[in-house]
């Protein structure tokens, strides 16, 4: 479902940000994309939905990552922002549900269908008529993941999912996302998280892939871990 | 409360309030809109010296608090910057037209002052019914309107994105107010020394998030085209909404009301 192919980017200044990245990743793998801050985790994911350009070659669904691919491919990958704020910016959480649909012509019925349930499915159906400046962060977390599940994504990318959220609600987007069915790539430092979210961890540090491998094989590795400026996830500590 | 989160408070209550149940809520905005343009052309369109007949539009207005429940003291509060300037308008009338058009109890009524009162009534009744129309229509279905009268999507869309960032400046403008102020305990309003780096540093605050929401809008599908609400058509009820009012307003405009039911009294 992903094969990345020596991709590299670098920004303006030669600053080179990604170092030929190669991965593949079948259908419904779970996987978690970790590494220091400024490793190239969001860089990555933003050249995998096309948000800029990148050397190399990126396939989603066997079709290949380019201008006039992107429409189908976004149709069909979904992509959580880290900060909730800036992915929701209609008035409410309902009409935030409703732009991507809209955007892509499905019909109103199916759309308040389809919002029904994944509202149901996370458990939080008295989101749905509120306003986004109205709720809490932890609410607004699970709205957002809300807002592009409604799209029924085959792959969904997360960037930094549980940051800033207190243990409770860090728990409900925990349970969330395992309860999804789609192919994901979690990018975060909480790499507890990543232990219980994911089965396939990809290493970054300066740009390349550092280890690719079982999550509890790379979490598990002290020494590697503080290569890359990490550390042990807490419960292993 | 901040200035800035007041501005904030006051554009999210404006949404808050267009997405009202109240009857006038459920008209289409295309009614709304129409109803809106009309009235204020009507009443633009009376003599300056016409203030009876002019006086019977306040019913519009009057109606439309009434039905959605909309607090007076709330568009009195929101118009405060608006009204004065409005009341302003006419106020040099007196001065230049001082022929004695009535004579009330002794007192002389000049054209000027008659020209200045229904140059304000004027003003303070195109800003309600603005107000009214910005209170009972959410932007989005306000925009989808302006599509259906074939305004030009870019027109369209530039309003949309332009409401929806005033409301990204605003908050990363209180974001950065309120991280100033806990480190200049005491300090009214911004120092004239730190203007250019703060307004320097809002200017790709705000550059930085409106990207990331682009960019949001783009995973989503957006394409250059808003996706408006796809509103139903419009009902028999609302073409009786609007041509109901636009009767009133026309009939306003042409029959002087007051005066008619004063000679029902008066012969």
């Amino acid at each position: 479902m992903i094969e990345v192919k020596n991709v590299s980017y670098s920004y303006d200044s030669g600053n080179e940000v990604l170092h030929d990245i190669s991965f593949t990743a079948g259908k419904g793998e779970r996987i978690g994309l970790i590494g220091a801050n400024g490793a190239g985790k969001s860089t990555l994911m933003k050249a995998m939905l096309g948000l800029i350009p990148f050397s190399g070659a990126i396939r989603l669904f066997g079709t290949e990552v380019r201008k006039d691919t992107l429409s189908e491919i976004r149709s069909r990958t979904g992509y959580v922002l880290q900060n909730s704020d800036h992915q929701m910016f209609m008035p409410k959480v309902y009409d935030d549900m409703m732009f991507a649909p809209r955007n892509y012509g499905l019909s109103e019925e199916e759309t308040e269908q389809r919002i029904d349930r994944v509202l149901k499915q996370l458990n939080i159906e008295d989101l749905k008529y509120r306003y986004n400046h109205k709720i809490s962060g932890g609410e607004k977390k699970m709205a957002s993941i809300a807002v592009i599940l409604v799209m029924e994504p085959e792959l969904i990318i997360m960037d930094e999912p549980t940051a800033s959220l207190d243990p409770r609600n860090r728990r409900k987007v925990i349970n969330a996302v395992n309860s999804l069915d789609a192919g994901r790539i979690i990018t975060s430092h909480d790499l507890d998280m990543i232990r219980e979210t994911c089965d396939r961890v990809i290493l970054l540090n300066e740009g390349r892939i550092e280890a690719d491998g079982k999550a509890p094989e790379i979490l598990s590795d002290k020494e590697l871990l503080e290569r890359c400026g990490l550390e042990l996830p807490l419960s292993m500590q | 409360m901040d200035r800035i989160d007041r501005a904030v408070n006051d554009l999210r209550e404006m949404d808050e309030l267009a997405s009202g149940d109240s009857p006038v809520h459920h008209f289409s905005a295309l009614a709304k809109l129409t109803v809106t343009v009309v009235y204020i052309l009507t009443a633009v369109s009376f003599s300056p010296y016409d203030a009876s007949g002019l006086l019977m539009m306040v019913f519009y207005p009057l109606m439309i608090f009434q039905i959605t429940g909309i607090p007076f003291r709330t568009y009195l509060y929101k118009m405060r910057f608006v009204l004065p300037l409005v009341l302003f308008v006419g106020l040099f009338n007196p001065l230049f037209d001082r022929r004695v058009m009535l004579v009330l109890g002794g007192l002389k009524i000049t054209g000027g002052m008659i020209s200045m009162f229904t140059l304000m009534i004027k003003g303070m009744f195109c800003l309600s019914a603005s107000f009214l129309l910005a209170a009972t229509v959410r932007i989005d279905d306000l925009c989808a309107a302006l599509r259906k009268i074939h305004m030009p999507d870019m027109i369209v869309t530039l309003l949309l994105l332009t409401y929806r960032y005033v409301s990204v400046l605003l908050d990363e403008a209180s974001i950065m107010n309120e991280a100033y102020h806990l480190r200049a305990p005491g300090q009214k309003g911004i120092h004239v020394s730190a203007w250019g780096s703060f307004f320097g540093q809002l200017l790709l605050r705000s550059f930085d998030r409106a990207q990331e929401l682009y960019e949001s809008m783009r995973l989503r599908g957006y394409r250059g085209e808003f996706p408006y609400a796809r509103a139903e058509k419009e009902k028999g009820r609302d073409f009786l909404y609007a041509a109901g009012w636009i009767l009133f307003f026309v009939l306003c405009r042409y029959v002087n009301i007051p005066v008619l039911l004063g000679r029902l009294f008066v012969r």
